[in-house]
């Protein structure tokens, strides 16, 4: 290798520059603590058992938004049978009616920033 | 070398073929299960409540359209149901909006009576049998649902490319030049109907979401009866009655773009 | 062959840093477009495409003008050509590069530019124009570089790239046909709906594109002693001559059929284009000059002796630019959305954030021309070329 004496100290550095958030982390020891969520007063189950809306909510709008959109599927029948519109704003926010202190809270923690209230109007128990 | 090259060459070209033959076979596949002829598509799962149509189409009664309250009462109707935005000057939004009979049919007559000539006439999509919007459309952000025959729109998916717009011959569809947002009346805001985003294509688009719920389209509501709705496809349908009783025109049929709107003059 | 771009005169980096803020202004205006949207531009909802689509349609027919070079050379092994075709390969690459830039400014939504091809729609003539114009920067990549090397070495270029070549010719028709199907395919659009818009397309572009190629050879050898040779220059020339007559005829074939049938809707954008239409008349005088400069060209290049006349032969060749680039980069958007759907006219004005970011494409296009003439030059100095 030719002009080994710049290249390997540019690598290292490059190296330490784009793994800095890694070890960064590690020696401040900064620990992730998971946000409160606003859980609505008067609903005691959602749609889909928690945990699993916890984790995969995006692909269950995402997947709702093509169906009702484009396939013309309106509902959504739960496990216990009770039926469901397919509708962020009517069904979802109908009990989250705190955005900011459900949605947003654990987004903006998590550096997320969907865009779905560009268009999808926040419910108004948020203002 | 060039014997790796050429070799690489032969591989991928045989990748290529294999792919090819794979989506032939698949396709063949997918024919055979559907049956013979196109197979009709079927929406997914309704409330019982559901309007259901085959071909939904609309009849304007122009006569009726006398009064400017009730033109813009239809407007308002719909407007306000769907969030669109106010935005005055060329760059305006609209889903349905009164226009005089030049503009509406311009292939015209002579000497009309002056009760036509100065009528409004309320324009919309006419969600075409043979829309040329979604001809065009480079993603299937607008396409024509297979079951009922409306033209729809994916405001997911539009790329905003306004092809749809050089495409429709009827000036019927609004590109989001601004942001819609601040062009909405918050206190009229209509909360359980998203707005739009910038950068988008929007239109008509036949009240879908209202006719899932077992409702008529907003304008029709409105309209104290000047506007009928319903399945073209059903000989006893009041759209079909009031086709069959009536004279009846639509815009631009040249074109054979089969439009769904229809206007008794 | 890269590090040729990393030395040149002073002259050279000044041109560069010169493009390179024209494109930072442009750029500007163009993050200033992303913050409110294409409400900064002159478009509307009846004019609905504007500056933006007209130029991308006129450099693909500048990148499709590169085969008026390549199809005498390799067909009909025509050998005058061969110093220069390089030149053309090269600003075919600049061209196809601001198309694919005007496509993307022009885009309501550019973040969702994949979604062409995350639901592909072969029905749609914008999907085959995002495949054939990628293929057509691919295969003149491919072809350039490969010959170039192979001229570098003064070997003979490989066997394989033959078959680009060739594929090349065709993908250059195929480009600006499908170009000319976006607007042709149209119901409702009567300035567009001609079964000739591919045809007139061709021919302008393979005026206007040898034309500017022309051109910038002239200058090269004033810049820099590069000399086309003589015989290239006059057959160039040649060729740009019939194009230019075709293209001015099949025009008036337009006209011819619009005023005989006497069509209200197809008459109207061209009375709207040369003479105005509801007291609206914006564009009256640069369609006039068109024309005029048209006749102009042709008149000085149809004369043998004028037309080898190299003291006069830039001038009628900026002439000729004029006139295409007016028909082409205005005249055919403006008349294809004037008078609108409604038989009205909304006239179209392009704003000033929108001209910025138009120049700081071609400032873009411009640079990468440079930088791949610099190159190609550099090479042809090297192994004693020119």
């Amino acid at each position: 290798m030719y002009n080994a004496k710049y290249i390997m100290p540019g690598l290292v550095i490059f190296l330490g520059l784009i793994t800095f958030p890694l070890w960064f982390n590690v020696l401040s020891c900064t620990r992730y603590e998971a946000p409160q969520l606003a859980l609505p007063e008067d609903q005691q189950e959602c749609i889909i058992d928690a945990k699993v809306m916890r984790a995969e909510h995006m692909t269950l709008l995402n997947d709702w938004r093509d169906k009702y959109v484009r396939d013309g599927e309106i509902t959504f029948t739960a496990a216990n049978g009770k039926i469901y519109d397919m509708s962020l704003m009517n069904t979802c926010m109908s009990c989250h009616t705190n955005k900011e202190q459900f949605c947003d809270s654990c987004h903006t923690k998590n550096s997320v920033y969907p865009y779905c209230w560009e268009c999808h109007i926040a419910p108004r128990g948020n203002q | 070398m060039s014997k790796t090259r050429r070799d690489f060459l032969k591989l991928a070209g045989a990748c290529a073929c294999t792919v090819a033959a794979s989506q032939l076979v698949g396709a063949n596949a997918h024919a055979a299960s559907a049956g013979h002829g196109p197979a009709v598509p079927q929406p997914g799962n309704q409330h019982e409540h559901a309007l259901h149509g085959t071909h939904w189409g609309m009849v304007i009664d122009t006569k009726r359209f006398t009064d400017p309250l009730l033109v813009q009462k239809c407007v308002d109707a719909c407007h306000l149901t769907h969030n669109v935005p106010k935005i005055d000057g060329p760059q305006e939004l609209k889903w349905i909006w009164p226009a005089n009979y030049l503009e509406t049919f311009t292939e015209h007559n002579h000497y009309l009576p002056d009760s036509v000539e100065q009528r409004s006439f309320l324009l919309l999509c006419n969600h075409c049998e043979n829309p040329p919007c979604v001809r065009v459309c480079p993603t299937k952000a607008t396409f024509k649902r297979g079951w009922d025959g409306i033209v729809q729109m994916d405001m997911h998916r539009c790329i905003g490319c306004r092809f749809c717009m050089a495409a429709c011959p009827y000036g019927a569809r609004s590109f989001n030049f601004h942001n819609p947002r601040p062009y909405i009346d918050e206190a009229k805001m209509n909360p359980a109907y998203p707005t739009r985003m910038r950068g988008v294509v929007e239109k008509c688009t036949f009240c879908v979401e209202r006719l899932a719920q077992g409702l008529m389209p907003a304008c029709v509501e409105a309209s104290d009866g000047a506007i009928l709705f319903g399945d073209l496809d059903d000989p006893a349908s009041t759209v079909r009655k009031a086709l069959a009783s009536k004279f009846t025109v639509r815009r631009k049929v040249s074109l054979g773009t089969e439009p769904s709107v229809y206007y008794i003059i | 062959m890269l590090e040729k771009a990393l030395k040149g005169s002073p002259l050279y980096w000044f041109w560069l840093f010169f493009l390179a803020c024209v494109a930072g202004v442009g750029s500007m205006a163009y993050l200033y477009q992303l913050n409110f949207g294409l409400s900064v531009t002159g478009m509307s909802r009846d004019v609905s495409w504007g500056f933006y689509i007209a130029q991308f349609t006129y450099l693909v027919g500048v990148a499709a003008s590169a085969v008026m070079l390549v199809l005498p050379t390799y067909l009909h092994h025509y050998k005058a050509f061969k110093k220069m075709i390089i030149l053309g390969e090269f600003m075919a690459i600049a061209a196809v590069s601001m198309c694919l830039l005007f496509i993307i400014v022009d885009l309501g939504q550019p973040q969702r530019a994949m979604n062409v091809i995350l639901h592909p729609t072969p029905g749609s003539i914008l999907f085959w124009d995002m495949i054939v114009l990628n293929g057509y920067l691919f295969i003149n990549l491919l072809v350039g570089w490969v010959t170039l090397q192979a001229e570098r070495n003064e070997v003979a270029p490989p066997k394989w790239i033959k078959f680009f070549i060739y594929l090349s010719i065709f993908w250059a028709f195929s480009i600006h046909t499908v170009t000319a199907f976006l607007y042709a395919g149209l119901p409702g659009r009567h300035y567009w709906l001609t079964a000739i818009m591919a045809a007139r397309f061709l021919a302008s572009a393979f005026c206007s594109g040898p034309a500017i190629l022309l051109l910038l050879a002239f200058l090269l050898k004033r810049l820099v002693n590069f000399d086309p040779g003589k015989e290239a220059i006059k057959s160039l020339a040649k060729i740009i001559t019939y194009a230019m007559a075709i293209n001015v005829f099949f025009f008036l074939l337009e006209v011819f059929t619009a005023f005989y049938s006497d069509i209200p809707g197809h008459k109207a954008p061209i009375v709207y284009l040369f003479s105005g239409m509801d007291g609206f008349a914006q564009w009256t005088p640069f369609m006039w000059l068109a024309a005029i400069l048209a006749f102009l060209s042709l008149a000085l290049l149809i004369p043998a002796k004028l037309r080898d006349n190299h003291e006069l032969l830039p001038w009628t060749l900026l002439f000729l630019v004029i006139a295409t680039w007016i028909d082409k980069g205005i005249g055919l958007l403006v008349g294809g959305f004037t008078p609108n759907m409604f038989e009205t006219v909304t006239e179209y004005v392009p704003s000033i954030p929108e001209l910025a970011i138009v120049l700081a494409i071609y400032a873009m296009g411009a640079m990468i021309l440079t930088v791949l003439w610099k190159i190609a030059l550099g090479v042809k100095q090297e192994v004693g070329h020119f």
